[in-house]
């Protein structure tokens, strides 16, 4: 292997950066191109949430918008419920999702279990270029006529499945081709995770040393590997059903459109696992380095994770208490779902545990891992409400649902992004974001996310929809119109705040200070590396002595021992497990 | 028996592993996503077969039961000399490997042909992946009662094509991958790149072939027989 870096020289431009089977360029690339959807999700998300603040009122600079869009800047309805549901979209498939697997999957399996590269390099070139096309398609169906999918994010049938019901045809053949091949890209990438945290691990990384972040990131893999290929059937079932004739969610000719929601949330919910437990693996890492002590219950932190990765196949039904649900079988999935609150009461005590007396190093992932833990426990309270099917009944399709998903999923998923796109930033560009800027940032980003979506708790708690067009048109809506002023307000900064990382993240490759090998003081092999490393990783296959949370180990001078360093003397007592 | 060619794959000091090489893992996960993927088309069948139990025609008034139970006679007979081919190979024997390797390569071609046939007889016949064609030879069968439908009106039979032309045209999709996939060892097989010692490819490219047979069994059971 040690040939490879040698390689690395002789590769032409084009094949160095653009069609690279360097795992490290591939997690850079998956990068650059989550991040560009995660602003246009955003800048979805703003046009939504002007709708809701300002009902018919012209979007300021929104006359750029075509006719069929907005005219005279104000949004059509038809045109809003495109928008919910591609910013849904967009955020689920092309941005949060790509950024947890696709990226830090990519950038950090085999940096951090001491391999060269992932087990098939070529593979995992194909499945970044087959995510372009699928989310340039996805893109593309904004400029078709009739608009873009129009159905939700969920894409519940019959109204996906008859184009006269939405009025949207088109646009959502486009929604479901564009679905389908990003999951052979997805499923071609979990291939190459398991294969390679089984197969490439370096002598001495034993199951039960590797780092939480690569456990997340494996059971994850089993879970996209097991969970996407529903969704490509369900998704191909529903395209035939629109272009060949056929009848599966169609209620005319036998079919059954319960069914689509089925099969949906069969995916889908494993599908929200998919986008937390890669965050729970990187907060982990993270949050031991920011305060130099090892994970607390590191075993049962692993436990927790494949807890949650199995109990989260038997829970979809959930999503269901109002789609018509024999109670008896509602029960059944409240109490599945009801068990989870155990493991992940389980992660967030661990978390506090590794925390607590520790030497805390506030750098900006760590503000960023505390972040997560506190809006994931606001976001996991509001989740046993949604559980329990005499409250869900209440709650059900209303703005609490949207909280909910926002603070696990923005609170939770977008903050441990945030934080472990600032701590392998370094390893990846060799160079230091701005600090001072980062906790601007994290700051600015905490307040207004919190004033954005912890109101939404009581616009839901009044019965305001989910995806209303114009809450005014409701009288009991109209007194909550303040709230909605306020929320939309709110977004609005948090939107103008993601300037401030957008510019840091640009600056920093360019400018940032040097980062050196080692900026954080880590224990993970990649620290070992140079920043950034060279083709093939490792000049030589480095040996593990023991696990990755080894700070403030008594005899060593440092407050961090890397797990390729023989334990010096007293320390040896905490090695071998 | 493939142990030699796996412990040459295994890099120096990689203890850890599963024991087997890289690509010999990487199928067999990729199977299990292949394996979901056919439970969504088969669970969903089942569901809509359970609620609609008139939309679906009684075995053998539809579909050819005689001329499938040929051509699923001829995919098993291709997974035994797929087994043949690998055999060959371990025990060193080229000239039977390349044989067995292109017999596989066309009885899988063979299968997907009869599937044609099949297909072009059906449609003519009037059975649609949108249901019974009205006016069409199957239409007036139904209407006489002769399908054994549920009801008279053949428009119930919607699902009953979905779910037919899906499976077994996603089945057909995946024979179709396998047989270029054969065609390639082939090739490679008369190019020499296959030894007893490195034979990756065939075992592969084997599962794949040998799971695509499986599923076709429970296809043929379920949408067939039953």
């Amino acid at each position: 292997m040690t040939t490879a870096a040698a390689d690395a020289h002789e590769l032409s431009f084009v094949r160095k950066y653009i069609f690279s089977t360097d795992h490290k360029i591939i997690g850079i690339q998956f990068l650059l191109m989550s991040l560009v959807f995660l602003f246009v999700g955003g800048l979805l998300a703003m046009l939504v949430r002007w709708q809701q603040g300002f009902p018919n009122e012209p979007i300021p600079g929104g006359g750029v918008l075509p006719e069929t869009m907005a005219p005279g800047g104000i949004l059509l309805p038809e045109f809003y419920n495109s928008l919910v549901t591609m910013h849904g979209t967009f955020m689920v498939f092309f941005a949060i999702m790509p950024l947890l697997v696709g990226v830090f999957g990519n950038y950090l399996i085999p940096l951090k279990i001491g391999a060269p590269d992932m087990a098939f390099p070529r593979l995992n070139m194909w499945s970044f270029w087959i995510a372009v096309p699928a989310g340039t398609l996805m893109l593309a169906g904004f400029f078709v006529e009739g608009g873009h999918a129009a159905a939700g994010w969920t894409s519940y049938a019959p109204l996906s499945a008859v184009s006269e019901y939405s009025g949207v045809s088109a646009g959502q053949k486009i929604w479901l081709l564009s679905i389908a091949i990003l999951g052979l890209s997805s499923i071609l990438g979990a291939t190459n995770y398991i294969t390679t945290v089984v197969n490439l691990r370096a002598p001495g990384m034993t199951w039960f040393r590797l780092p939480l972040s690569i456990w997340a990131l494996f059971i994850t893999a089993i879970l996209v590997l097991l969970a996407i290929p529903i969704l490509s059937g369900a998704a191909i079932m529903l395209f035939f059903d629109q272009t060949l004739g056929t009848h599966f969610f169609d209620a005319t000719g036998g079919g059954q459109p319960l069914l689509w929601q089925h099969l949906f949330w069969y995916f889908g919910h494993p599908e929200v696992y998919i986008l937390i437990l890669p965050a729970m693996g990187m907060v982990s890492d993270i949050i031991a380095n920011g305060s130099r002590k090892p994970v607390f219950g590191y075993h049962s932190m692993v436990y927790a994770i494949i807890a949650i990765a199995f109990l989260g196949w038997i829970v979809w039904g959930h999503h269901m208490f109002q789609s018509g649900m024999n109670p008896t079988l509602g029960t059944g999935f409240m109490i599945s779902t009801l068990l989870i609150a155990v493991p992940s009461a389980i992660k967030v005590f661990n978390w506090m545990g590794t925390m607590w007396e520790g030497n805390l190093r506030f750098h900006v992932p760590m503000l960023h891992g505390i972040a997560f833990v506190t809006m994931f426990v606001i976001g996991g309270l509001s989740g046993i409400f949604m559980a329990s099917t005499p409250v869900d009944i209440y709650i059900h399709d209303t703005y609490f649902i949207v909280a909910h998903i926002h603070y696990v999923l923005f609170g939770g998923s977008l903050f441990a992004i945030f934080g472990a796109v600032t701590f392998w930033y370094p390893k990846m560009f060799g160079r230091l974001m701005n600090p001072f800027w980062g906790k601007v940032h994290w700051a600015l980003t905490f307040v207004f996310f919190n004033c954005t979506f912890f109101p939404m708790h009581t616009l839901g708690v009044y019965g305001h929809m989910r995806r209303i067009y114009d809450p005014t048109q409701y009288e009991f809506l109209k007194p909550l119109m303040g709230l909605n002023k306020f929320i939309t307000i709110s977004a609005l900064l948090l939107f103008a705040s993601q300037i401030i990382f957008v510019v840091n993240f640009v600056w920093g490759w360019f400018w940032g200070a040097k980062a050196g090998n080692n900026p954080w003081e880590d224990n993970g092999l990649e620290w070992t590396l140079p920043s950034p490393p060279a083709h093939g990783n490792f000049a030589t296959v480095p040996i593990v002595h023991h696990g990755p949370y080894e700070f403030s180990a008594p005899g060593v001078t440092e407050d961090y021992l890397p797990q390729n360093h023989p334990p010096l003397q007293v320390g040896a007592g905490k090695e071998g497990r | 028996m493939t142990h030699a060619a796996a412990v040459m794959r295994s890099p120096a000091g990689r203890e850890l592993g599963a024991g087997v090489y890289n690509e010999k893992l990487g199928i067999w996960v990729f199977l299990g996503s292949e394996v979901m993927f056919f439970t969504a088309l088969i669970g969903s069948y089942i569901i809509l077969r359970f609620a609609n139990p008139g939309a679906f025609a009684h075995p053998g008034t539809v579909l050819n039961i005689p001329v499938t139970a040929t051509n699923t006679f001829l995919l098993i007979c291709s997974s035994v000399t797929m087994v043949k081919a690998f055999a060959a190979a371990n025990m060193g024997d080229m000239a039977k490997m390349k044989l067995y390797l292109v017999a596989t390569t066309l009885i899988g071609a063979a299968f997907v042909g009869v599937q044609i046939y099949e297909y072009t007889h059906l449609i003519h016949a009037g059975f649609l992946p949108s249901g019974i064609r009205e006016g069409s030879e199957l239409a007036e069968l139904a209407a006489a009662g002769e399908l054994g439908l549920g009801t008279a009106d053949p428009a119930v039979a919607g699902v009953y094509g979905s779910s037919f032309y899906t499976m077994t045209g996603f089945h057909g999709f995946h024979v179709t991958c396998g047989v270029v996939c054969l065609a390639y060892l082939s090739i490679n097989a008369f190019r020499g790149k296959y030894t007893q010692a490195d034979h990756r490819g065939i075992e592969v490219v084997g599962l794949y072939w040998h799971f695509v047979d499986l599923v076709w069994i429970i296809l043929f059971t379920i949408v067939y027989l039953v």
